[in-house]
């Protein structure tokens, strides 16, 4: 039986528009019905262009007539996390700051996906300014989770996991500043992965913490990660990190490049806290590469244990400079009551800001303040030094690693959102990545007794995204997984 | 007890670049506003800053000029407050890793005369950093609208080390920074377009004390002789609170040079805490040998220097290099035609420039590079009233006429019949040998020793050329008749 083409990969229905069995109208329309049977449960987006998306749909069909395809991504409707940059879009951030904000230009990547034709059909929900791990930080109220709409899809890109789990899309794009794709694809069932930073441009990506944050793809199946990571990775002038470096066709490379790799298990991301089925599930993956014979290793990151800290002052010291521009004065929320400029920015940021936003700005405001920045900001960033040379030091031994993405599968909403601790506690296996600057996706390894994804995660050396993903498919090859669908 | 003033000052100079410091979009004053913006600059959600290149070239060689050791590795921090014209709300900047590193600045004190050269001195420069400007607030009765033409505008901040004392060394030292950057063709230094702005630290201490007193920091000095103005009433205030039995304190206070008064800002306990932290948008730069010495190769020598060679190599009076020399362009026109004019004619060439050339240009409104006189055409006008084929007056009548058709100067003596006559020697010994002929009693005062008789004889002679002969060579031809009479 075939799946609805809402459920399709993109491997499947580039095949379909090639062979001109469906055009790229029939699937943004189809897409777009989809959408509007199960938004109102899932609430997924925050902006929604009908006519915009047929008018590209459209001009792909137009382009493919005329024998100009762009390829595999050409017709083939794509959402955004609401951070990213599209010229005459809404982009929100999911904040009443920017409630009324519509971008005037395009961010790099959307221009990328434009240029291989995608249909870019709307902008999804997440926590607000990326800050977050539940989606329920956003102003315009929490995503739900497919799977079970009493449960979060997890966050930050909480829309993006949950638009595509619901057959919202058929990949979408999100941001990973500490697992920010990783942890809802896992609690969605779904591929993401956080591509090594520098790899694709920040260029039009709202900033929550520069140093760490990454553009990445959601996407069905391994293959269709490669497709979208193709077409948005690169350097760009416009964004001084992003890295001058030779970008392989990874799709290409998932058949050419086969194991059996050396895998490395880090001890301290097994211990207090890993929910049984979670750590069941890894530990059944794990021995499904040791049955293809890979070489399985335990290894130790002995700075983990610093990992949360280091984030939570080097992220919230980075946000609480890149947000001071949310002022009131140029665009955004202006408070209605302020009567001088002092006024205009206290009153407009404490209206504009959620909770998360405030809690985040004030301890990075702290920690950068004269007196504590040697204390803070410059011990942290000596960590993450020590914790990108734990990595470092297992790569000499092993070729990546294998953990569980989440300790948890997806929980319920509002279970956690009065601990911010709790919360921050969901990316305990996932910041490390961010802090080391390396890639790591995560990908469906089984479902929990009550029927909640669980996702396996899988940790690379930098710019080396096609043996990761060549990692990924062998493991997807071999299992069904990514053929179970939400059923909603 | 007898107090010393110390002095240091914080020079920010606008870097003159096509386009912004870290985006595309082009720079420049007098523009509608905030015509010159773009996402950027605007600071829209997600816009990421990007190196201006040339605005590092500008600054590298800046450092060069002034002698300072170009950092290996320098990085960008955030220096952040909230304020309406900074749309980021922090500027980019250069906090503990700057791209410049000491160096000094050659200052030079007034003379004892005009014409006397001052006093020279080397002020020490702890560093020099590239960042952002900022817009612009005009304020009005209800509202204040902000420009943001002049945000991202590439700036550097020169700061001295506290070492200057008086008013005066202030002055010099910004007139100074003034040339050599002009020179550099790193900025145009218009103060009143805010292109060359300057802030002073200033203490004063007991004379042979070495530790610095309480500093009090002076803002919007925006003129030069404001800054002399500025520092001098400063200084004079921290002397009368003192003599007062009073205590100073550590403070920013605003300079008005329309009323000659300053007001205090804000105290040291209001000071910001600017929170710098590393801009993790950017890389940190690496300057190479290469890269150094490409630029220095571009570096033009200094103001001072090209004076005192002015001075050893042309033998020009002090007066004349103090004209020439603060604009380049005028220093390499005069080197260009003393050149062509040849030895010992450097002077003359001097003496045209900074008399008639500058008089002449002032009066049509032109700048140097629009006039139609060439260093050629000046060099051949002074061969031809050295050789005494024209006459200085007539020469004068001849330099104008050169600068408003461009002519060359032996066409317009052509034209309007200006030569010195006669043009053929023989002719003149004739008229000389008619005079003299012609008023023996001159001749026999002359024989007897009455030097002045021979005025007597140059009359007829003046008359024969009708007043277009030259006089030198008419005394020198007669002298030699009478002699053989």
């Amino acid at each position: 039986m075939t799946a609805p083409l809402h459920f399709q990969s993109i491997a499947e229905l580039s095949e379909h528009l090639a062979a001109r069995r469906i055009s790229s109208v029939e699937l943004t329309q189809a897409v777009i019905a989809r959408t509007k049977a199960v938004e109102s449960r899932v609430h997924a987006f925050n902006s929604f262009d009908e006519p915009d998306a047929l008018a590209q749909a459209a001009a792909s069909d137009s382009r493919r007539a005329g024998g100009q395809s762009c390829g595999a991504l050409d017709g083939i409707p794509i959402g955004l996390k609401d951070v990213i940059a599209v010229s005459g879009q809404p982009l929100t951030a999911s904040s009443k700051m920017l409630a009324n904000f519509v971008s005037p230009y395009n961010a790099t990547v959307t221009e990328s996906l434009q240029g291989a034709g995608a249909v870019l059909h709307g902008r999804l929900n997440c926590d607000e300014f990326a800050m977050g791990s539940s989606t329920e930080n956003s102003a315009f109220g929490p995503a739900h989770n497919p799977w079970d709409l009493t449960r979060t899809p997890g966050g930050s890109s909480g829309g993006s996991a949950a638009a595509l789990a619901a057959g919202a899309a058929i990949a979408t794009l999100g941001s990973d500043t500490g697992g920010s794709i990783r942890q809802p694809a896992a609690l969605c069932g779904l591929v993401g992965l956080k591509p090594t930073y520098g790899l694709i441009s920040r260029f039009g990506l709202i900033a929550y913490a520069s140093s760490l944050d990454q553009i990445g793809p959601f996407a069905r199946t391994v293959e269709d990660a490669a497709i979208v990571l193709g077409a948005i990775a690169g350097h760009d002038p416009r964004d001084s990190t992003s890295f001058k470096t030779e970008i392989p066709d990874y799709r290409a490379e998932l058949k050419r490049r086969r194991g059996p790799w050396k895998l490395g298990i880090p001890e301290e991301y097994f211990g207090a806290g890993l929910d049984p089925e979670v750590g069941a599930a890894v530990e059944k993956a794990i021995a499904f590469y040791k049955a293809q014979g890979c070489e399985i290793r335990e290894v130790s990151l002995p700075h983990t244990h610093y990992c949360l800290d280091a984030y939570y002052v080097i992220a919230t010291a980075e946000a609480s400079s890149n947000l001071a521009r949310y002022d009131g004065i140029r665009y955004g929320h202006r408070s209605r009551e302020a009567k001088d400029v002092l006024d205009v920015y206290q009153k407009s940021r404490a209206e504009g800001f959620g909770d998360e936003v405030k809690r985040r700005i004030i301890l990075g405001t702290y920690v950068l303040s004269s007196g504590y920045y040697d204390a803070y900001y410059l011990r942290a960033q000596k960590v993450r030094t020590l914790i990108r040379q734990d990595f470092l030091n297992a790569y000499r031994e092993v070729d990546a690693l294998i953990t569980p993405t989440s300790p948890l599968p997806a929980f319920k909403l509002g279970e956690k959102s009065a601990d911010p601790l709790a919360m921050y506690l969901c990316d305990i296996y996932t910041i490390g990545v961010n802090l080391a600057g390396l890639p790591a996706l995560s990908l469906p390894c089984g479902f929990t007794a009550g029927g909640l994804p669980i996702g396996l995660q899988l940790i690379g050396q930098p710019f080396r995204e096609a043996d990761l993903l060549a990692t990924a498919h062998a493991y997807e090859q071999a299992h069904d997984w990514h053929t179970k669908f939400a059923s909603l | 007890m007898n107090y010393e003033a110390v002095i240091g000052l914080e020079v920010h100079v606008q870097i003159k670049t096509h386009s912004k410091v870290f985006t595309r979009v082009g720079a420049g004053y007098g523009h509608e506003p905030n015509t010159l913006t773009d996402p950027v600059v605007l600071a829209l959600p997600g816009t990421l800053p990007v190196m201006n290149k040339a605005a590092l070239d500008a600054i590298i060689k800046a450092g060069l000029l002034l002698g300072c050791e170009i950092a290996p590795v320098c990085k960008w921090d955030r220096k952040q407050y909230f304020y309406p014209d900074s749309p980021k709300n922090y500027q980019i900047s250069q906090y503990d890793q700057p791209i410049c590193i000491g160096g000094s600045v050659e200052i030079e004190l007034p003379g004892a005369a005009r014409n006397i050269m001052g006093e020279h001195k080397k002020i020490p420069l702890a560093r020099i950093h590239l960042e952002e400007d900022v817009g612009k607030l005009n304020h009005h009765a209800a509202d204040s609208l902000v420009d943001y033409n002049r945000a991202g505008t590439p700036l550097m901040e020169i700061v001295s080390d506290p070492a200057m004392h008086t008013a005066e060394e202030a002055y010099a030292y910004l007139t100074s920074i003034r040339h050599t950057m002009i020179y550099g063709g790193i900025s145009d230094c218009d103060m009143e377009k805010g292109q060359l702005r300057c802030d002073a630290n200033i203490s004063i201490r007991p004379v042979g004390e070495t530790k610095l007193g309480t500093k009090v920091e002076l803002k919007n000095l925006n003129s030069i002789s404001f800054v002399r103005d500025g520092i001098a009433h400063e200084i004079k205030r921290q002397l009368a609170v003192v003599a007062a039995g009073g205590k100073l304190i550590q403070e920013t206070r605003d300079y008005d040079g329309q009323t000659g008064t300053s007001q205090s800002l804000r105290s040291k306990e209001m000071a910001h805490d600017y929170r710098y932290f590393p801009d993790p948008d950017l890389m940190p730069v690496q300057v190479d040998a290469a890269w150094k010495e490409k630029l220095r190769a571009e570096c033009p020598e200094l103001p001072f220097d090209k004076q005192r060679r002015f001075l050893r190599d042309y033998q020009v009076p002090y007066t004349i290099t103090s004209v020439l020399i603060p604009e380049r362009g005028l220093s390499d026109f005069f080197e260009a035609s003393a050149q062509l004019a040849g030895p010992g004619r450097a002077q003359a060439v001097g003496n045209w420039i900074a008399n008639d050339f500058l008089r002449e240009l002032s009066a049509a409104k032109l700048p140097l590079g629009a006039s139609k006189i060439t260093p050629a055409s000046l060099a051949e006008l002074v061969g031809l009233v050295e050789a005494g084929t024209l006459l200085n007056t007539a020469a004068k009548e001849v330099f104008v006429a050169m600068f408003a058709t461009g002519e060359a100067p032996a066409a317009v003596v052509a034209r309007l019949g200006l030569a010195a006559v006669p043009s053929d020697a023989g002719e003149l010994e004739t008229w000389c040998r008619d005079s003299i002929a012609a008023n023996p009693k001159a001749l026999a005062e002359f024989k007897a020793g009455k030097d002045g008789a021979i005025n007597a004889f140059k009359g007829p002679v003046m008359k024969a050329g009708k007043g277009k002969a030259n006089p030198k060579l008419v005394d020198e031809t007669l002298r030699r008749l009478l002699a053989g009479a």
